[in-house]
This record gives C-alpha cells, sequence and structure tokens, in this order.
C-alpha cells in the first residue's frame, strides 16, 4: 500500500509511540493530584509544554493543549470574538477557504450579529497582506487566516499578513495544523498571536494539539470545568497524547530542512508526471507550496469513483468531489480559487513525505494515469468534452 | 465497515454492458456534470424487446454500479416489463446502496425511462405520459 493521504493523517513515529508509552502504565497519575505520584506526572506535562514552546520560539505560559486543530481554532476565535464584543468591536476577517473548524465558528458568530469579511484567495490559493490591510476596519477584532491550506497545500504570506495586523493593532490568529513540522513556523519572527496546531499531522497521535495564544490574551474557556490549563481548558489532561506530541514536534522540526529537501523534488516528480494528461491542472500555485501536496483537477470524471479505483491499486488519496465530501457540492477550497463545480467534482488530493522514492511516485503516476484514462473511456460528459458538445475548461 | 456492498464493488469494478450502441433505438441522458453525474443508456428494441443495452457513466461508484446492474436488469425484457423498473429494484440487486446515494439509483432509472421514452417518440408510438417525469434539472436529480 502506498498511503498518499498525509494531509488527512499520518504514521506515528516510533519516537513519538515511546515517548507515550510510560504514561499509560508507569506514570499514570493525575497531575492536578497532590501527592508526588501526581506531580510526577504534573512535571511531564510542564516539561512538554516548555519544549513545544521551545519549537514554535514563545513561552510555556502561552501554550494551551487542547484535543487538536479543531478545539484550538474554535477557542482561539471565540475568545478574539468575546474580548471584541466587550471593546464593540464585532468584524473578523478570514479567507473563503478555511477549514471548516474556522468557517462554521465563523458562521456560529455572525448568527450572534458579528459581521465577518471573507478574502478571496485567487486562482492561486493566496491572499495578500494588501487585502488583509484594505479590509481592517476601526471595529474589527481578529483576522484569521491559514497558514497552509489542507487542500492544495499553498503557503499563506503570514508574516507579512502578521505586520499588518501589528501595525494596525488587531488580532492575527493562524490555523498552522497542515504547516507546523513541515515548514518553518516562529510565532514571534511571523507576528502570529494566536496559532492552532493538530498533532497527527506530523506524526504525533491523534486526538491532542496545542493553541498558542501571546502574552495578555485572554482565552475564554469553551470546555468548562476543572480548573486544568490556568482554568482555560478543563479537563484531566491527555499527557501520554501531549508527550508523543511534543516528542513528534521536536523530531519534525529538528529535520524540517532535511525532510523537506527529500520530499520537494518528490512532490515536483509529481506534478511533472501528472501534468501529462491532457486536461487536468496542478490546484493552487506551484511556488509557494507545502513540500508533500500535490492536488489536481482532471476533466470528465469524478473523484470517488478515481480514490476508489486508486484504491484497488493500493494507493490511498482523497478528493473534492461531492460525493467524497457527504453534501452535495464539491470542496470549498476548489470553489474558492474558481474552479467550477464540474471540474472540482473530479479532483485529487495526494500528499506524501520524505519516506516516499521515486519509485513509490513513478508508481501514483502511472496509476492515477491508467484510472483517468479507463474512467474517461466510461464518461459521457469527457465524450461531450472530446466531440466539442461541452466546453473544456483546461486549455489542453 | 466498507463503503458499499460487495455485489455494488463488483459492479464498480467489472461494470457490465459499458459502451456505446450506434443507431441504437433509444437513446436517455440524465444528470448534469455541476452535480457530478451524468448517466447514458443506450437501447436496442427488437419486436418490443430490449436485445440489447450499453451505458455511459461519469459519477461516483455507486452511480457506475447503479448503471450497470440497471443494465443487467432490463436487459432481454420486454419493453413493458423495462417500463416497471424502479430504483428499489437497483438497490435490492445492489445489496443495498448508503442512503446518500439512493438518487444514484434514481438516475439509473431515469436514464432508462428517458431512453424508452426516446424510443417510443422516435417510432411515434403513444404512450402515458405521466409515465415519464421531466429530468432535465439538475436540483431534481440533486435533491434526492
Amino acid at each position: 500500500m502506498i498511503y498518499a493521504d498525509n494531509a488527512s493523517t499520518t504514521k506515528m513515529s516510533k519516537t513519538a509511540i515511546n515517548a507515550m508509552l510510560p504514561y499509560f502504565d508507569n506514570i499514570y497519575g493525575n497531575p492536578s493530584s497532590l501527592y508526588a505520584f501526581g506531580q510526577e506526572a504534573k512535571e511531564a506535562l510542564e516539561s512538554c509544554r516548555a519544549r513545544v514552546a521551545a519549537c514554535l520560539n514563545c513561552e510555556p505560559r502561552e501554550i494551551t493543549f487542547t484535543s487538536g486543530g479543531s478545539e484550538a481554532d474554535n477557542q482561539a476565535i471565540i475568545s478574539a470574538a468575546r474580548a471584541g464584543a466587550k471593546k464593540g468591536k464585532k468584524h473578523i476577517i478570514s479567507t473563503a477557504f478555511e477549514h471548516h473548524a474556522v468557517l462554521h465558528t465563523l458562521k456560529a458568530l455572525e448568527k450572534e450579529g458579528f459581521e465577518i469579511t471573507i478574502l478571496d484567495v485567487h486562482s492561486t490559493g493566496l491572499v495578500t497582506p494588501e487585502q488583509v490591510s484594505e479590509a481592517i476596519r476601526e471595529d474589527t477584532c481578529l483576522v484569521t487566516i491559514m497558514f497552509a491550506n489542507n487542500e492544495i497545500g499553498t503557503i499563506e504570506p503570514i508574516k507579512e499578513i502578521g505586520e499588518v495586523c501589528r501595525e494596525k493593532k488587531v488580532l492575527f490568529h493562524t490555523d498552522a495544523v497542515q504547516a507546523v513540522g513541515h515548514v518553518r513556523v516562529d510565532v514571534k519572527e511571523q507576528n502570529i498571536d494566536m496559532l492552532s496546531i493538530s498533532a497527527h499531522k506530523f506524526h504525533g497521535p491523534k486526538g491532542v494539539g496545542v493553541l498558542y495564544a501571546k502574552k495578555g490574551i485572554v482565552l475564554t474557556s469553551v470546555i468548562n470545568g476543572g480548573a486544568q490549563e490556568r482554568g482555560k481548558r478543563a479537563g484531566t489532561e491527555n499527557i501520554a497524547g501531549i508527550a508523543g506530541m511534543t516528542a513528534a514536534l521536536e523530531e519534525a522540526c529538528k529535520n524540517i530542512d532535511e525532510n523537506a529537501a527529500k520530499t520537494v523534488p518528490l512532490r515536483d516528480r509529481l506534478i511533472e508526471g501528472l501534468s501529462k494528461i491532457p486536461y487536468g491542472e496542478l490546484n493552487g500555485t506551484a511556488q509557494q507550496r507545502l513540500p508533500g501536496n500535490v492536488n489536481f483537477c482532471f476533466e470528465g470524471i469524478e473523484g470517488e469513483s478515481l480514490l476508489l479505483l486508486l484504491d484497488d491499486k493500493g494507493v490511498c488519496a482523497s478528493s473534492g468531489s461531492a460525493c467524497t465530501s457527504g453534501s452535495l457540492d464539491p470542496s470549498h477550497v476548489l470553489l474558492a480559487i474558481g474552479r467550477p463545480h464540474e471540474v472540482a467534482h473530479g479532483s485529487l488530493r495526494l500528499t506524501i513525505n520524505e519516506e516516499f522514492t521515486e519509485k513509490d511516485i513513478d508508481y501514483i503516476i502511472e496509476a492515477v494515469t491508467d484510472v483517468v484514462t479507463y474512467l474517461r473511456n466510461m464518461s459521457p460528459f469527457w465524450r461531450d468534452l472530446v466531440n466539442g458538445k461541452r466546453p473544456h475548461v483546461f486549455a489542453k | 465497515m466498507a463503503l458499499y456492498s460487495e455485489k455494488v464493488m463488483d459492479h464498480f469494478r467489472n461494470p457490465r454492458n459499458v459502451g456505446v450502441i450506434e443507431n441504437a433505438d433509444g437513446v436517455g441522458e440524465v444528470g448534469n456534470p455541476v452535480c457530478g453525474d451524468i448517466m447514458k443508456i443506450y437501447l436496442k428494441i427488437d419486436n418490443d424487446v430490449v436485445t440489447d443495452v450499453k451505458f455511459e457513466t461519469f459519477g461516483c461508484g455507486s452511480a457506475i454500479a447503479s448503471s450497470s446492474m440497471a443494465t443487467e436488469l432490463i436487459k432481454g425484457k420486454p419493453v413493458s416489463e423495462v417500463l416497471q423498473l424502479t430504483n428499489k429494484a437497483v438497490v435490492e440487486a445492489l445489496d443495498g446502496l448508503p442512503a446518500h446515494k439512493l438518487h444514484c439509483s434514481v438516475l439509473a432509472e431515469e436514464a432508462i425511462k428517458k431512453a424508452l421514452k426516446d424510443y417510443y417518440d422516435k417510432n411515434g408510438i403513444e404512450y402515458d405520459k405521466s409515465l415519464f417525469p421531466d429530468c432535465d434539472s439538475c436540483a431534481h436529480c440533486c435533491d434526492q
């Protein structure tokens, strides 16, 4: 099997698994307990906090452990909204292709009376700092723009957007779930006020993440209960998960350049190979792109059948077609970069990592080429495109 | 649990009757590229019997499997019997479809009915118009 769906989730690293094991049986105490056995767990927790902070270049107290990226996104946005509302600021800026954890939270706030400005991400999948600057108003309380897109892998100009927000004194949150561990993230250098992380995207465990919030930002609790995480996130800490995440994060950050140097040429080989399929096109810019992300649209075919046949050939991938999204519409990300519905249904995302070989890549190229050709041969839509009864979307 | 039954996967992986019938006696196409599925059915009819049937489908696994199964169900059958085909029969023959995929079986039924209507129209045969719901709008198909 070739697992080419690493943006969906990753295999845990041995280092991360080993880092978790002691907390299941040996150090299983509750960090909130007073006795030494509990405090041992507390020390482990605080050590993890310091190590995670070091990876992001922030203070340990600026780190809140969460159940994952979605919770971190929810908490960051709700916190900024509540703080803004107190000052009469109820305007938030975001983009059209954010993760649903962001978009649905914004939608809920809109129902409460917040006004949301959604910035265009263009055909490149990139938003500009100028767009952000122009959209900021007197009553803007938050700018939330993802670091790198989960579907098309485009990397936003985070540092520059952060600079604009700093100048205009508006909080800046970034959903960095796809970026952390894959590209350099430094909250100080990149002017980030709040940032969301999910461990399982960089070979850590599922169900654990981080919300970084710069000193001085008052967080609103979204999980109410005990006083864990300075009263900002109730619930007994997931120590094993946190330990696994910390180990995975350190490993990923240590090897970030080396991994990218291995992955980027493989990614480009894959892009080049798939570009040979006629009437297909890469989604999002080829330049500012995550090392492991490849995303194409192919005319005349539908994504779910493509995935099922690739699965038969041992390739795990994903698609933004309506049938795979479980809704009637294809991926909002593909629509946001201007792909028409009929093309967005024929999308394919392949997300690789440094463990891939050229042989794997060539196998994927052959498998995708074969499956696309096979499906086109039974597609009346493709026949119409070939016969000129319907217009092509792509030039070639 | 797998997404689809073994029957669905069998008909998806090895679709029966894929292709085109040149000079078909009846052709029916339903669906729309915006919705992400189009089915086209070609019928050869001799003495009121469907002697051959082919299909082309743009769509998901269950759309391809539904077309394949529907063609199997009508091949060799008299037109009067083909008219009775329901999407439910297609679903049952496939050992079920997930709830959000039932519309694929509806498309198969409608594509076949549309091909029959085309056959009647081409040959000037009288028929009960109420048997053929209009299916040219995408919303109709997507609303299932």
